[in-house]
């Protein structure tokens, strides 16, 4: 039986060297086709009535008019009167027309009343949400009433960082076309091609065995797309009732922001109870979130240090808001945020460097204490930190302050379940088929490169084929699972594979299968190189039948695992007259055991840091409490960075043998969870003043600097006028 | 979108005798950067559109003794390239590069620019342009009202003006001609903009069946003129307050000061009470502040917008230093 492992390094032909990803040119000139690019013959176009009201129950739908008109070739009842609604934009009604402006016309052509009900949409205030707020039982550890008697300093802040939205750029959607009344086709924009089938055929009363599931790029799914939602099911039943027509439904971007995911919110009053030298001995936390009417889960605190003694106690707010979905490392940039500003502000109390006072306590931070500490060291190279750091409060002239601010992360990202099938032709050529998807994160270039590694051979060589639930199953992308799926089966089924062909090309050089291996085009002989086939007289002697095998992830051999640790660190720029925040340079140093592909690891990381960059400064979702209505369902007061928001990124990945021996790990996750932290500590240290709520926006930082003990800081009561 | 009537006329009188005598008869179309949102979000749904971008005298910017003519076509791209306008009028200028998108500077026209309708939430929303609820009570004093005015706020409109290049050119002491059936009208441009009283009025003096033709913007010898804007993103982002200030200078001494704050309040916002301290001094910093603090004098901050008093203080002061500076940041 094959060895099941990772090539020695220097034995690495593709892996851990910078690869450009194979659908980059397909991507960059357009021919790239998303699942919003579909257009299929005689297709019709599906629209949805929402609800105008955040609490109501459905009185009464009368979709006459709308079946009447001309081109209008389907309408379903979503949700039937007697409903309750629990937040705006939730589906009431949808038509299939054979053009958007007749569906849109429909839809305006559908009369529904409701009897409104009272309803909560904001949660920033916890006194305000009365029964709605569902308290979870306290948790202590230690014995924190008594370390905070002995600690010598005690810190206290507010912290909060808002419901913000998966905002993909390709929004949430479907087309469905039948082929007789058993068998369904779905173009679907998802991050689990291989679990569509299961999730739409039962609502639909087929098998998941009629259902082919289709998805060649998609736009972004940060978490939000693993579920087949409600409208995906009525673009099926649409079709259905139009004869089976292909029906398209993609979410306008309203809709997109107002019910397709939201990450949940997190606010919380901490207390931190430390020893004038550093060490930390005891937290305390009462935090609160909302996830939409459902819950949001907790964010863990104290985040990654363990702190001896503790006491947390989490409240979740029911709220009649578009509900929480897995958002790219769901909890933890809450409980960094939190965590790391009430650090920061416990070292600035103690005039201590962050830096040294995070170094002080790693070992709280338990199994990866010394990632850590060996990832703080480049960082503070990068960012010269010694040289820049100051104590909190710029001292230079002038309205622009300059500041450093540091935060650390960890997450899991072991390998999800994941099959493929590999076939060597007796031509040479070499297929890989797998029931996975790329999320943009680079997943084929990844299988590419592990298949062709294996084999000796060029990328171009590997036949990759994904994004089909025809092919075997493989894991929902997410969770930062891929990587460490696909690659592990992908190596499994081709050295498995490879085994075979050793087999079959032995005999014609007189030695055993196990004298062999595949390097640079040749299957060759180890111990006398010279002797050996090229790839395409190897595969010549396979015979008729192509050579086949499926690989598994889990298997045998240790080739990933779980568990990284990660540190950023900011450099900002505030005008204390404006408020306004730029950032200079972020630094993020990380690990994620052995990198396949070493480019689109460090992608991964930009990419994390710009979305980081957008939540620290711009994005929030804006509830208006009277109405029950988002205020900014769209990309003008939903705010994003722009290339010139985003500063200078210096990525460094962690490498070497200690990390290869760890297998692969994903990276998706975790260098999106501290950019907040890091942004807001180094705005605290260029004004002077923790800014408690991100977004860090204008009107939040002067309400810091003129009422610096005001809890929320946000312009909440900020019809004072905030004079310099 | 609702269906409409299209039409694309050729002469301005054709023009005007397209539009109707009411607003929700005929909406003017010209780069419809704006006009076509509005329609999208159902807050206009006019019954014809009236398509000027083939009127060719609206076209051109020229720049001659009598001083400068922005046609109302002319597309703000156009107005950054002009030479002319960035040497004589850098406040114009600074203006426009505010507005950071590509696409809209390409295809937005100056008549658009000035008639562009707020950006209010509410408004865009589909709760009226004075944004109230069924039972006709205000939304904006007690919602959220971060993005809202600070300056001429005690309603019924409480919505910023949007234009970023209208306070440049008041301050720079423009005229607007307007065409109707009736011929030319022309006006100084401050007296353009007016603050609607009721939902159905506009946020301009233009009558229903008029049309922007041009602007014209006198000579600025021996002034000197700056445009601050205060932005949270480098990216497209509207502007959360500006401030063009022109300084006629005698010497190094101002002589008269126009400053026009942007994005204050329902209408481009003149302050008067510090353009007159600024008269007959040289600008300094603490002239400037002073300046900075009157502009704001009567200012009434809604529940959550008291941050905005302070920027606009701050754009106010950096214009007027700017403009010193000969028009540099
Ligand atoms: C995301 C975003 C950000 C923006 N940021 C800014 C900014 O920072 N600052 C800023 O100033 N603008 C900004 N804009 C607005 C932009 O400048 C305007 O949309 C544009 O200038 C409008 O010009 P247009 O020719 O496309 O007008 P249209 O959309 O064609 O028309 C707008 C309105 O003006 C009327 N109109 C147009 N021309 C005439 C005329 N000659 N006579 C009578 N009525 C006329 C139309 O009937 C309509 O009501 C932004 C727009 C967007 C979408």
């Amino acid at each position: 039986m094959a060895e099941y492992k990772w090539p020695e390094p220097e034995k690495r032909s593709l892996i851990g060297k910078r690869i450009s990803r194979v659908d980059g040119p397909a991507k960059v000139s357009g021919k790239a086709k998303y699942t919003y690019d579909i257009k299929r013959p005689d297709m019709l176009y599906g629209k949805v009535l929402r609800s105008p009201h955040a609490h109501a129950k459905i009185v009464s739908i009368d979709t006459s008019a709308a079946e009447k008109m001309p081109g209008v070739k389907a309408v379903k009842v979503i949700q039937e009167p007697g409903t309750e609604i629990k937040w705006a934009g939730d589906e009431i009604v949808a038509v299939a027309a054979v053009d958007e402006p007749t569906a849109e016309d429909a839809i305006r052509a559908i009369k529904v009343t409701y009897e409104k009900l009272p309803h909560l949409v904001v949660e920033e205030d916890l006194s305000a949400a009365g029964d709605n707020a569902k308290p979870a039982a306290e948790q202590t550890a230690g014995e924190p009433e008594k370390a905070f008697g002995e600690a010598e300093v005690i810190v206290e802040g507010f912290y909060g960082l808002p419901v913000i939205t998966h905002c993909c750029l390709e929004s949430h959607g479907s087309i469905s076309e039948w082929e007789g009344d058993q068998n369904l086709l779905v173009h679907i924009s998802t991050q689990a091609v291989s679990n569509v089938a299961n999730q739409i055929g039962r609502p639909l009363g087929i098998p998941a065995a009629n259902v082919r599931v289709k998805q060649d790029h998609i736009g972004g799914g940060f978490g939000s797309k693993f579920q087949v939602d409600r409208w995906d099911v009525t673009a099926a039943q649409l079709s259905k009732m139009a004869g089976g027509k292909p029906v398209k439904i993609m979410l306008e971007r309203d809709a997109e922001l107002m019910v397709a995911g939201i990450r949940p919110s997190a606010y919380a009053r901490v207390k931190v109870g430390a020893k004038r030298d550093g060490e930390i001995i005891a937290w305390q936390s009462e935090s609160w979130n909302t996830g939409g009417s459902g819950g949001g889960g907790s964010p863990p605190l104290p985040y990654v240090f363990s702190v001896p003694n503790k006491h947390t106690q989490h409240t979740g707010i029911a709220t009649n808001t578009g509900s929480a979905r897995a958002w790219r490392a769901p909890n933890h940039p809450q409980g960094c945020l939190v965590t790391m500003s009430a650090l920061e502000d416990t070292a600035a109390r103690l005039e201590m460097d962050p830096l040294d006072f995070f170094l002080k306590n790693i070992e709280l931070a338990g199994r990866f204490a010394e990632v850590y500490r060996e990832e703080f060291a480049i960082a503070a190279d990068l960012m010269e930190w010694k040289k820049n750091w100051h104590q909190r409060g710029a001292k230079t002239a002038g309205p622009v302050k300059r500041g450093l601010g540091l935060s650390l992360h960890t997450w899991g990202g072991g390998g999800h379940g994941s099959n493929c099938d590999v076939i060597i032709h007796p031509d040479g050529s070499v297929e890989v088929k797998m029931g996975t998807q790329d999320l943009g994160t680079g997943t084929r270039t990844a299988i590419m490169m592990v298949a062709a590694e294996t084999f000796g051979l060029p990328l171009e060589a590997i036949k990759l084929m994904i994004g089909d639930n025809q092919f075997p199953t493989s894991g929902a992308s997410g969770g930062s699972t891929t990587i460490g799926g696909v690659s592990a089966s992908t190596r499994r089924g081709t050295l498995d594979a490879l085994e075979q062909l050793f087999e079959k090309v032995a005999p014609s050089l007189n030695v055993q299968p196990a004298d062999l291996e595949a390097v640079a085009g040749r299957i060759r002989v180890k111990s006398d190189p010279r002797r050996g086939l090229s790839w395409k007289e190897a595969c010549m002697k396979i015979g008729g039948t192509a050579i086949t095998t499926r690989g598994r992830n889990p298997g045998p051999g240790t080739l990933n695992s779980s568990g990284v640790g990660g540190v950023q660190m900011a450099d900002v720029s505030v005008d204390v007259e404006t408020g306004i925040v730029r950032v200079n340079k972020v630094v993020a140093v990380q690990d994620c055991g052995l990198i396949i592909d070493l480019k689109t690891a460090e992608s991964q990381v930009y990419g994390a840091l710009i979305m980081g960059v957008c939540y620290a400064l711009y994005e929030e979702r804006i509830m208006d409490a009277r109405t029950g209505r988002m205020l900014n369902p769209n990309m003008e007061f939903y705010k994003l960075a722009g290339l010139g928001d985003i500063g200078e990124l210096v990525v460094h990945m962690m490498t070497g043998k200690a990390y290869d021996e760890r297998g692969v790990i994903g990276l998706g996750e975790p260098p999106v969870i501290s950019p907040g932290a890091a942004i807001s500590n180094a705005v605290a240290n260029a004004v002077g003043v923790r800014v408690p709520s991100l977004p860090l926006t204008p009107d939040r930082v002067l309400a810091a600097l003129q009422y610096p003990d005001r809890e929320g800081g946000s312009s909440k009561n900020g019809g004072n006028d905030a004079g310099i | 979108m609702r269906a409409f009537e299209y039409a694309s006329p050729t002469t301005k009188e054709q023009a005007v005798s397209l539009l109707g005598n009411s607003w929700d008869e005929a909406e003017v179309l010209a780069g419809g950067t704006d006009l076509l949102s509005l329609m999208k979000d159902g807050c206009v749904a006019p019954k014809r559109l009236v398509n000027i971008k083939e009127i060719r005298e609206l076209r051109g910017i020229s720049a001659g003794g009598g001083g400068l003519r922005i046609g109302a076509l002319a597309t703000i791209q156009e107005l950054l390239d002009n030479r002319a306008v960035s040497r004589a009028y850098p406040a114009i200028t600074q203006a426009a590069e505010g507005i950071t998108s590509p696409q809209i500077r390409s295809l937005g026209t100056i008549g658009g620019e000035l008639c562009q309708r707020p950006r209010c939430w509410y408004y865009r929303a589909g709760y009226g342009l004075l944004a109230t609820d069924e039972q006709g009570e205000p939304l904006v004093p007690s919602g959220d009202n971060r993005y809202h005015a600070i300056l001429g706020n005690a309603g019924p409109a409480y919505f910023v003006h949007a234009s970023s290049l209208a306070p440049a050119l008041i301050a720079l002491g423009a005229k607007v001609r307007l065409f109707g059936p009736d011929g030319v009208r022309e006006m100084w441009l401050d007296q353009f903009f007016t603050t609607p009283l009721t939902a159905d009025d506009r946020e301009t003096a233009l009558k229903p069946n008029e049309i922007v033709t041009e602007i014209i913007v006198p000579t600025a010898l021996g002034v000197k003129s700056a445009t601050y804007e205060v932005r949270q993103r480098e990216a497209l982002d509207w502007p959360l307050a500006t401030a063009s200030v022109a300084l006629s200078m005698s010497g190094d001494r101002v002589r008269v000061a126009r400053i026009v704050m942007g994005h204050v309040a329902p209408r481009p916002w003149r302050a008067a009470e510090a353009e007159q301290v600024l008269a007959e001094k040289a600008v300094t910093e603490e002239v400037a502040q002073k300046a900075g603090e009157l502009a704001l004098n009567g200012a009434n901050s809604l529940s959550r917008n008291g941050y905005k008093i302070q920027l606009a203080r701050v754009a106010v002061k950096r214009a007027i230093l700017m403009a010193a500076r000969g028009g540099r940041g």
